[in-house]
């Protein structure tokens, strides 16, 4: 036997991750969210147009409808790329979360017979949103182009940041709902409302500075995608908003990261008894 | 040589909450933190100070009856879930067949699902690359790999499935019961596969309730009941032990005075007995059905299975769903004719569905009875299970 190694099953816990195992099963990572493409565009006419379509269409109802009716302050963008911008960066998280918090549950079949780290599950399904989104990119240079919009070099440093930053807050967050699904199912209802409540509240169809309360805008910075916006949108805008909101996003965004994580560690080995 | 795999005092703990079916909702958990009543939650020990050793290029049977630990020790084999206490130390790529099929999606053609299932088998992508031909070959599904799965028959699927696992190159591997389905032919053939990894030196531990197919494949077996070892030594030793603690002929008579019942209907006795002589003799079986809440009507059946566990025939009286919910117990007595069956311990599972697929309820090998005498007359020598279960009466044309 060429690669003998020595595996100990026990009832204790060890250490965060075992990133050593991580690495050996690189490859299902990509099966999984392979599948899950696969899966997602198959026996559809229209295929992977289906990511370019769903947000041009919410671009276009956003802008017939709100851009005109909330009579926004002159902003630097034209409302159509103001939309788009913050909406590609935002689907990343919300079809992220929604499909890592239900990712558990959808595989129980597989958790219940064949053993392989678990994490695997809720971060291949985030990575088919990234998937959409590079697809939604395409579409997004086109509408730079039709509104002869102006971006700053900076951009190679902060959109590659904003979805980093998007990834983990999906990751965290998606983690941890993941978890307590499988536990209680409970929060199968309460997924589409956080996301819901989360689009309103993160600065995607209106620019934070409308909102006159100064405390409001700290509860509105608290959302975990704050940053990852205004990171997507600084090379257009060329104007960051206040910093300290910033900092408040990126901070929730790394609690929730640890809480998640931490607490999707700690579960995970009964995944297949609860499941 | 050092043992492939160690098993150390391994124990596993069910909490069993008698309120709560299945999952818990938050809403549950939130009226408990309030209520002063301790939730009623029972444990149990699904494996109990389990320890054996195994050696490379060892086969080892895991037998015992259901709910006797073999399910929960395969999983706990495979690190599908952690042991309570104890320690197992395993030397060696393992992979485990606990079904087969896993992550098969209706969707993805049969090249997909090869690859998708290959991979969460612990194959890597280079690997399947190299053996894809042979596992096509080996499914004999070529024309349609490119079909989504859900045109494929059932039977197809299997195939499939089960040609993906039989190229797993594992140094333990470890299988439940995925020989249970599937045709008679690509049986034998799995069979023949499972012969081939343990003969290239390769360590099985497999988990089955034929014990015609432990006897064939294994050298060792580990016998469990109620979690623990009961018999741990050479197959045809340990078979005989558990053919003898479960199949005594004293066991013709089963009742349930459970009140706990989740089921819409269950069995409350079964009473078999047997009248006439070899070879032919009839069974007689008398049972009590009592419906718990409304259900649909349904009809009943009984699969007979013989000492290997081989279920060897099924008899359904009436064809059409004839119970309905009743208020009070009914009992249904029922007449079986065997056929000229050889000398055995046989069982009887009882049945209860409104459809062929649709189980209402269903109690396994709760009875039995004996066969002692030999169908054909005079014949003094002794019936083997090789040589088939049935004797049909034979004669020679003048």
């Amino acid at each position: 036997m060429p690669d003998v190694y020595e595996d100990v099953i026990d009832s204790s816990r060890r250490g965060l991750f075992n990133w050593k195992e991580l690495w050996r099963y690189q490859e299902l990572f990509y099966f999984f969210s392979w599948r899950d493409i696969k899966i997602k565009y198959k026996q559809t006419a229209l295929g992977f147009l289906w990511a370019v379509l769903q947000p041009l269409l919410m671009m276009l109802i956003f802008t017939l409808l709100l851009g005109r009716a909330l009579n926004l302050p002159n902003q630097s963008l034209p409302y159509p790329v103001y939309v788009f911008s913050g909406l590609i960066i935002w689907n990343v998280f919300a079809t992220g979360l929604t499909n890592a918090a239900n990712s558990m549950v959808n595989n129980a079949m597989i958790i219940k017979k064949i053993y392989f780290p678990r994490l695997i599950i809720p971060v291949s399904s985030i990575l088919v949103a990234v998937f959409d989104f590079a697809m939604a990119f395409v579409l997004f240079v086109l509408v730079l182009i039709y509104y002869q919009q102006p971006v700053a070099i900076n951009a190679f440093v902060y959109w590659p940041a904003s979805l980093l930053v998007s990834m983990l807050a999906t990751l965290g967050l998606g983690c941890w709902l993941a978890a307590l699904n499988v536990k209680y199912r409970d929060f199968r209802y309460v997924i589409p409302f956080l996301v819901q409540i989360l689009f309103f509240v993160t600065p995607i169809i209106y620019p934070t500075s409308i909102i006159d309360y100064p405390y409001l805008q700290y509860v509105v910075a608290s959302s975990p995608m704050y940053a990852a916006v205004e990171f997507f949108r600084f090379p257009l805008t060329s104007a960051m908003g206040n910093p300290t909101l910033v900092y408040i996003s990126l901070t929730t965004n790394a609690v929730l990261l640890i809480i998640g994580i931490i607490y999707f560690r700690r579960t995970e080995d009964y995944f297949a008894d609860l499941a | 040589m050092q043992p492939v795999l160690e098993v150390h005092n391994i124990s596993k703990r069910f909490r069993i909450s008698h309120q709560t079916g299945g999952y818990l909702s938050l809403r549950e958990r939130m009226v408990h933190a309030f209520k002063f009543e301790k939730t009623s939650v029972e444990d149990f020990w699904a494996l109990d100070n389990v320890s054996f050793e195994v050696n490379p290029g060892e086969s080892v049977g895991i037998i015992g009856r259901n709910g006797a630990g073999k399910s929960t020790l395969l999983k706990v084999l495979s690190k599908i879930t952690p042991p309570t206490k104890g320690k197992i130390i395993s030397r060696g790529r393992v992979a485990s067949l606990l079904e087969v099929g896993t992550g098969f999606h209706p969707e993805l053609t049969g090249r997909e699902n090869v690859y998708f299932n290959g991979s969460l088998l612990g194959m890597k992508r280079r690997e399947i690359d190299l053996k894809f031909d042979e596992i096509v070959d080996f499914s004999g599904v070529e024309k349609f790999l490119d079909t989504p799965l859900k045109h494929y028959s059932s039977g197809m699927q299997l195939r499939l499935a089960f040609a993906v696992a039989a190229f797993l190159e594992p140094e333990i591997l470890i299988i439940d019961e995925v020989l249970a389905v599937g045709d008679a032919e690509f049986q034998k053939k799995c069979i023949g596969k499972m012969e081939d990894v343990s003969k290239s030196g390769r360590t099985i531990l497999f988990v089955s309730h034929n014990m015609g197919a432990v006897e064939n494949l294994c050298s060792r077996a580990i016998l469990l009941n109620q979690g623990s070892i009961v018999k741990n030594d050479v197959v045809s030793a340990v078979i005989r032990q558990y053919q003898a603690m479960f199949y005594s002929a004293e066991n013709n008579l089963y009742t349930d005075n459970r009140t706990d019942h989740t089921e819409e209907a269950f069995f409350r006795s079964i009473e078999v007995n047997t009248t006439g002589n070899q070879p032919s003799v009839k069974l007689e079986i008398k049972c009590q059905l009592v419906s718990t809440r409304h259900h649909k009507t349904g009809f009943v059946a009984f699969d007979i299975s013989n000492s290997m566990g081989i279920t060897i025939m099924q008899a359904i009286p009436v064809q059409n769903p004839f119970l309905s919910y009743s208020a009070v117990p009914q009992t249904i007595k029922v007449e079986i004719v065997l056929p000229p069956l050889i000398p055995d311990s046989y069982r009887i599972s009882a049945w209860f569905g409104s459809h062929n697929t649709e189980t209402i309820c269903w109690i396994k090998e709760v009875v039995g009875f004996e066969i002692d005498q030999s169908p054909t007359p005079g014949r003094n020598f002794p019936h083997s299970h090789n040589n088939g279960f049935i004797i049909p009466a034979s004669s020679l044309k003048p």
